[in-house]
């Protein structure tokens, strides 16, 4: 199972995160500080996977930002980590070119949250068909513009 | 084409201008969130971040109150609100807001709203319920992205008691023709699968259509729920199992749309779902894994594409394979394929190779041997996971020829990891043990590790490791009788040597291994004098860095050793100095050991050399005090109560009591003498009795009630005649493996009241909870999925390791011994004293009731008495106050309470609180609390000042599923106080009533007013007062149940007590037992519905376990408990 998903930049700064299992909100910033050091500290070529108190972490970074999701022992590491690359091909797709990474996350932070919100759920893997995934969002987009 | 996105990421400026261009959206750069992200870019320090936020919350909240922000501002407003949460920062006044804009806003707005709901709040916050009716009216709209947005918020949160009001929605949702609300459907049962089990049950044939949907984005989701339901009880599905084999064969065969690719691998994620279905399926199962093997050998052949993916889905099979019923064949391909992701250059290939050969391994260590070049370069990887991982695989290959190097290795590894104490620091100092007693290649080797092992694992090890090490080294592990003492003597050599060197850098656990150790075995070794152990002992006994616990342990086996010539001497000077030590039970453990040494007499009865381990026989309900009690309490002593009990009695004293002293009972009731341990009668006979002797207290002397328990002096002498020798035994064994607290138990039980505990009720207490919990142990077992012979051995050395050494040992026990007595003790007097109390346990609460509330003998009881104890100012009184006309001078709750005819006064009720009203008549209502129902109170008063009196009225309730009828009507001038009975048939958490009054003020013109009002399921529910071999029973012919975690109590204390006291005060239950860390409580459901929990501790958690023959009781009382615990 999933318990977190979090996306931050090289400095340790959150852009984005999101809790599948209940975390108080006081306890949140320690966490991800911690899971971000436990990260940051990694190597180029040690392996993308690290083992933080009672769960493991899958990292995978792109330019300046990281996207770190935490997992159960029972979920399988590297279909976590193509998750991941997923998710960030259909950002891709949705924000056609991409100015800044991390800028971009910043400034749609609503429609990143809602993407994310369409491929897991309840910290499953619901869906990673792309075309399915954007679906609802593009017939909101349309809505909006008419 | 991965690659190449992520080098065109790579080549892009991380964040460098944030100017107008770059918000490359339909976002101005001056807008306010522009603002906020734009400083929230600049900060560079977390008080600059804790200023900004503060000023952005102060702003948002000043613009949500605003009545001119149109919806398009309150989701930009959402938006800035999720970045303060999202930073850490609680924005929960705009969590409202948010529930508004999911309401009205329409497309995007709306969607917005969902979001921040969802990401606002949890799944048992208060406002989630106003969320209910948006829910309800999105999946009624005709608008499908409407539709799909509430399926989504619901399938993330949802209030678990509401469900049943949206269920029908969301099932005809199945047979929606689009697929996306098919699918989000299937993903929102799901979701109610997981928080309420019992609400979906009869749509299991449902899930059923789902799987076999056409479209494959349905049926995917539909293998959420079949993972889900499979892992809970794989047997009843087996015959899917083709099914699921078939859709594997499909998607591999690439009979799925293109858009269901990812990087031309077809569907990878439902691949590994399946997978992982499969494999719960074929477990342990021959006939089932036959029909798997040839797709399963299909997936190892198709996935030979070199991605990442394909890799992924690989490890799944390769696990698969190994999990379901082994076929040669595919085991062998298998085990190949594994080859290829240990090779790998790519590090995250070869941790994943890694992990699959642990499981590889376990069927055939042999398999390891192909891979061995690779697994020690592993070995000495600079990646310190890779590394771990490499330790994990070998852990599992090894045996006696090869144990000595693995250790050693993993030694190296636990040296350099030390600095960093985690969890998996813990599981391999776990696993140290299990390696070395099972394949330990001699003795000298196994103790020299072990010394390592406690020197590197410190204070965080396990307590389950020493306790385990000293097992063996009592009991032995299987081998020749001559061996073991050797591994003894080699054992007490290599202390010896440790305590002549410095010994400030060992451990207290280490210590405490080795006092036990010198002190059971050192007389084995040949020409050592005790004396000499003795001076070491009490050498160590004086470090400054020892621990008052591992100082116990060392007395005890000074206290072994005390009998040799000079030790004895020694033995008196340590006496001496700790028999006025601080800690009592050090204190205690002094005196033994000064009278063990001057008497070697008794020393050889008590601590024989070498007796086996097992040869101790423990009354653990101390009944051999019983005489001794007896005699106390006949010389004067005051009977035992227990601390909650005593607290609680000084608390009473400091409330005047205005009842009159009650009459002292008849002595004829002791006739049943609490000692008749036989007699089935006897709790509640008992307990009638003790729960008296808080009354007795106030009015009678002490004496008397002595009297009473202990009866006829012809009963107590005959028993005395047999427990004479026990009680001369135990005055000879103070140093027996429980000494130290059965020392102190004592102490308390001088005064103490111990004789009720019946020995049958516990074997049967005991045996009970043996069924219902699982033991615990698991925790060496990081991965416990393993099947191999070998490790299995190693769970069941795990398992019992607790048992042995904590009987045997003096103190290794400790903890353990400790909380066992402490729970008798508590049984005891819980049972004795307060099992029929209720009443008096309940009196001090402070909740919504502020009466004390009674269960059993209202009239005497001391401190119930009308006026007392509520008198507290509180809003609906004020409100009262402030609508009551000046004339009428203050109608208050007291004096609105003096209207209340006797039989109500007696009881325990709510506050009163006004209801409704018009200009000539006001009413209020109050719940009073009837053993066998709830009385709704309706006061109606006269607010005309000018005295005129109604001409009639007819008042008129109407309540979905309460039963009610009107008791009596009191006219009167101006007040006048009317009750309804009221029972609950079916359980809701809540439910409204409503009714209306019909008066006449002027003769023949009638009018009405109407009143609301709700109740909640814990007004109806009282204790429920049974035996634990009632409840036994009952327990058994139950048939919903319901489980839950829920919170606990962290507090001074026993968390198990403090939650379950916590529970009974505000719910109203009956607590039946506690044993150890479990506890069963009962209550009922007006009229006479039970409701029975089973509570252990688990985890960091309670884990409650609720059934009842009602559907929907457990879950509305689940809610309860929850609610009560997050409020403490």
């Amino acid at each position: 199972m999933i318990k977190f998903f979090l996306m931050v930049n090289k400095q340790g700064q959150t852009r984005l995160s999101r809790y599948y299992e209940q975390v108080d909100l006081g306890k949140r910033p320690a966490l991800e500080a911690d899971v971000v050091r436990s990260c940051l500290s990694r190597h180029k070529d040690e392996c993308s996977f690290v083992e933080h108190k009672d769960y493991k972490l899958v990292f995978r970074q792109y330019a300046g930002l990281f996207i770190v999701v935490g997992i159960t022992d029972t979920e399988n590491e590297l279909s976590i980590y193509e998750l991941v690359h997923n998710f960030v091909e259909i950002l891709d797709k949705y924000f056609s070119r991409v100015v800044s990474a991390e800028a971009q996350i910043m400034f749609n932070l609503d429609r990143v949250h809602l993407i994310l919100d369409e491929m897991i759920l309840n910290g499953h893997v619901a869906e990673t068909n792309k075309t399915r995934i954007l679906a609802p969002l593009m017939v909101l987009d349309k809505l909006a513009e008419g | 084409m991965s690659d190449v996105v992520e080098k065109t990421l790579t080549a892009l400026p991380s964040l460098l201008s944030l100017d107008s261009q770059s918000g490359a959206g339909k976002l101005s750069s001056t807008s306010k969130l522009g603002g906020l992200i734009r400083s929230i870019t600049e900060l560079t320090s977390k008080h600059e971040e804790e200023k900004l936020i503060n000023r952005e919350l102060a702003a948002i909240k000043e613009q949500v109150s605003s009545p001119n922000t149109s919806m398009r501002q309150m989701k930009e407003i959402m938006v800035r609100a999720i970045y303060c949460e999202m930073l850490g920062y609680e924005a929960s006044f705009s969590y409202i807001h948010a529930i508004k804009l999911a309401q009205q806003g329409s497309a995007i707005e709306k969607r917005v709203g969902y979001l921040a709901v969802s990401l606002f709040l949890n799944e048992s916050h208060d406002l989630l319920l106003l969320l209910v009716n948006t829910v309800l009216k999105d999946l009624q709209s005709t608008n499908l992205i409407e539709v799909c947005m509430a399926l989504t918020v619901v399938s993330q949160l949802f209030p678990k008691d509401m469900i049943p009001a949206i269920l029908p929605l969301v099932e005809e949702k199945l047979t929606n023709p689009k697929e996306i609300i098919r699918r989000k459907a299937v993903l929102a049962l799901h979701k109610f699968y997981l928080i309420a089990p019992n609400q979906v049950q009869h749509i299991h044939s449902k899930f059923r259509k789902a799987l076999c949907d056409k479209d494959p984005g349905v049926m995917t989701a539909s293998l959420h729920i079949y993972l889900q339901l499979i892992k809970e009880n794989p047997d009843s599905y087996k015959d899917l199992t083709g099914s699921f084999v078939a859709i594997l064969r499909q998607v591999v065969g690439g009979k799925l749309p293109v858009d269901f690719n990812y990087h031309n691998v077809p569907a990878p994620w439902l691949q590994i779902q399946l997978l992982r279905i499969l494999s719960l399926l074929g477990k342990d199962d021959q006939s089932t894994s036959e029909l798997m093997y040839e797709v399963l050998d299909e997936s190892l052949r198709r996935a030979e594409m070199n991605h990442n993916i394909t890799y992924a889905i690989l490890y799944e099979c390769v696990k698969a394979i190994y999990t379901i019923y082994p076929k040669s064949e595919l085991l062998e391909k298998a085990a190949k394929c594994i080859g290829n992701f240990v090779v790998s250059p790519k590090i995250n290939l070869k941790y994943l190779g890694l992990k699959a050969l642990t499981y590889v391994v376990q069927q055939d260590a042999s398999l390891a041997l192909q891979h061995q070049m690779t697994i020690i370069e592993c070995l000495d990887h600079s990646d310190s996971i890779i590394k771990r991982e490499t330790l994990e695989v070998l852990f599992r290959i090894t045996n006696v020829k090869n144990v000595a190097v693995i250790v050693e290795k993993m030694l190296d590894f636990l040296k350099n990891v030390f600095m960093e104490p985690d969890i998996l620091f813990l599981l391999y100092v776990g696993c140290f043990p299990l390696l070395s007693d099972t394949y330990s290649p001699n003795n000298e080797w196994f103790i020299q590790t072990m010394n390592v092992v406690f020197s590197l694992g410190g204070e965080l090890m396990h307590p389950d490791i020493p306790n385990n090490f000293l097992r063996l080294l009592a009991q032995g592990f299987g081998s020749e009788e001559e061996e073991q003492q050797q591994l003894r003597v080699f054992a007490v050599d290599s202390y010896l040597t440790l305590l002549e060197s410095d010994t400030a850098h060992l451990p207290q656990r280490f210590l405490q291994v080795i006092s036990w150790a010198l002190g059971e075995f050192s007389y084995l070794k040949d020409g050592l004098e005790p004396c000499k152990v003795t001076k070491l002992l009490a050498k160590l006994l004086d470090e400054r860095n020892v621990t008052s616990e591992s100082r116990s342990w060392i007395l005890s086996a000074m206290a072994k050793l005390s009998a040799g010539p000079g030790a004895a001497a020694l033995a008196l000077q340590v006496s001496e100095r700790y028999s006025s030590s601080l800690d009592t039970v050090l204190r205690q453990q002094a005196l033994e050991l000064l009278h063990l040494s001057q008497d070697p007499e008794l020393h050889a009865r008590v601590l024989p050399h070498g007796a086996a381990w097992d040869s101790f026989e423990v009354d653990s309900s101390l009944s051999f005090l019983d005489s001794f009690v007896s005699e106390a309490l006949s010389q004067g002593a005051a009977p035992y109560k227990a601390p909650h009990q005593r607290q609680e009695e000084l608390r009473q004293e400091k409330a005047l009591s205005l009842e009159p002293y009650s009459i002292s009972l008849p002595v004829s009731l002791s006739s049943c003498s609490i000692t008749d341990r036989q007699s089935p009668t006897l709790l509640s006979m008992s307990s009638s009795l003790s729960g008296n002797s808080n009354e007795l207290k106030a009015g009678t002397l002490k004496l008397e009630g002595v009297k009473r328990v202990w009866g006829k002096e012809g009963y107590l002498h005959q028993q005395d005649a047999v427990e004479e020798a026990a009680q001369v035994e135990e005055a000879a064994t103070p140093a027996l493996p429980l000494s130290p607290q059965q020392g102190g138990a004592e102490s308390q039980q001088t005064h103490g009241d111990l004789t009720v505990v019946e020995q049958e009720k516990q074997k049967l207490a005991s045996s009970l909870f043996v069924g219902l919990g699982s033991q615990n142990s698991t925790f060496l077992m990081g991965k416990s999925d393993s099947t191999s012979q070998q490790f299995r051995r190693k769970t069941r050395a795990a398992d019992s390791t607790s048992s042995g050494v904590s009987e045997r040992s003096s103190s290794s026990s400790h903890s353990s011994c400790s909380d066992f007595l402490h729970n008798n003790l508590l049984e005891d007097s819980q049972n004795s004293l307060n099992t029929q109390k209720i009443g008096v346990s309940n009196g001090t609460h402070e909740g919504p009731v502020t009466q004390s509330f009674q269960t059993t003998s209202k009239e005497t009881s001391p401190f119930l008495d009308a006026g007392m104890v509520l008198v507290q100012p509180c809003s609906p009184q004020t409100e009262l106050r402030d609508f009551v006309q000046p004339g009428s001078s203050g109608i208050t709750q007291t004096s609105l309470r003096s209207q209340f005819p006797p039989e109500l006064s007696q009881l325990p009720h709510s506050d009163i609180s006004l209801l409704s009203s018009d200009h000539s008549l006001s009413l209020s209502a109050c719940r009073a609390y009837r053993d066998d129902a709830l009385l709704f109170v309706i006061i109606l008063s006269n607010l005309k000042c000018c005295g005129s009196i109604f001409e009639t009225f007819s008042t008129l309730i109407q309540v979905a599923s309460l039963r009610g009828n009107a008791l009596e009507n009191l006219p009167a001038h101006s007040m006048s106080v009317c009750w309804y009975a009221l029972l609950m048939e079916e359980p809701h958490t809540q439910v409204t009533v409503a009714g209306s009054v019909s008066y006449r003020a002027v003769p023949g013109h009638t009018q009405t007013l109407q009143f609301t009002d709700k109740l909640f399921l814990t007004d109806f529910i009282r204790p429920l007062t049974l035996s634990t071999e009632e409840y036994g029973k009952l327990w058994l012919s139950f048939s919903q149940d319901v489980r839950q975690n829920l919170k606990l109590i962290q507090g001074e204390g026993d968390p198990l007590r403090a939650t379950l006291s916590a529970l009974k005060e505000q719910l109203q239950l009956h607590i039946v037992d506690i044993i150890g860390s479990e506890g069963i409580v009962a209550c009922r459901l007006l009229p006479d519905s039970p409701c029975l929990l089973h509570c252990r501790i688990h985890g960091g958690s309670l884990a409650v376990w609720l059934r009842s023959p009602l559907l929907s009781l457990p879950d509305c009382l689940l809610y309860y408990c929850q609610k009560t615990l997050e409020e403490c």
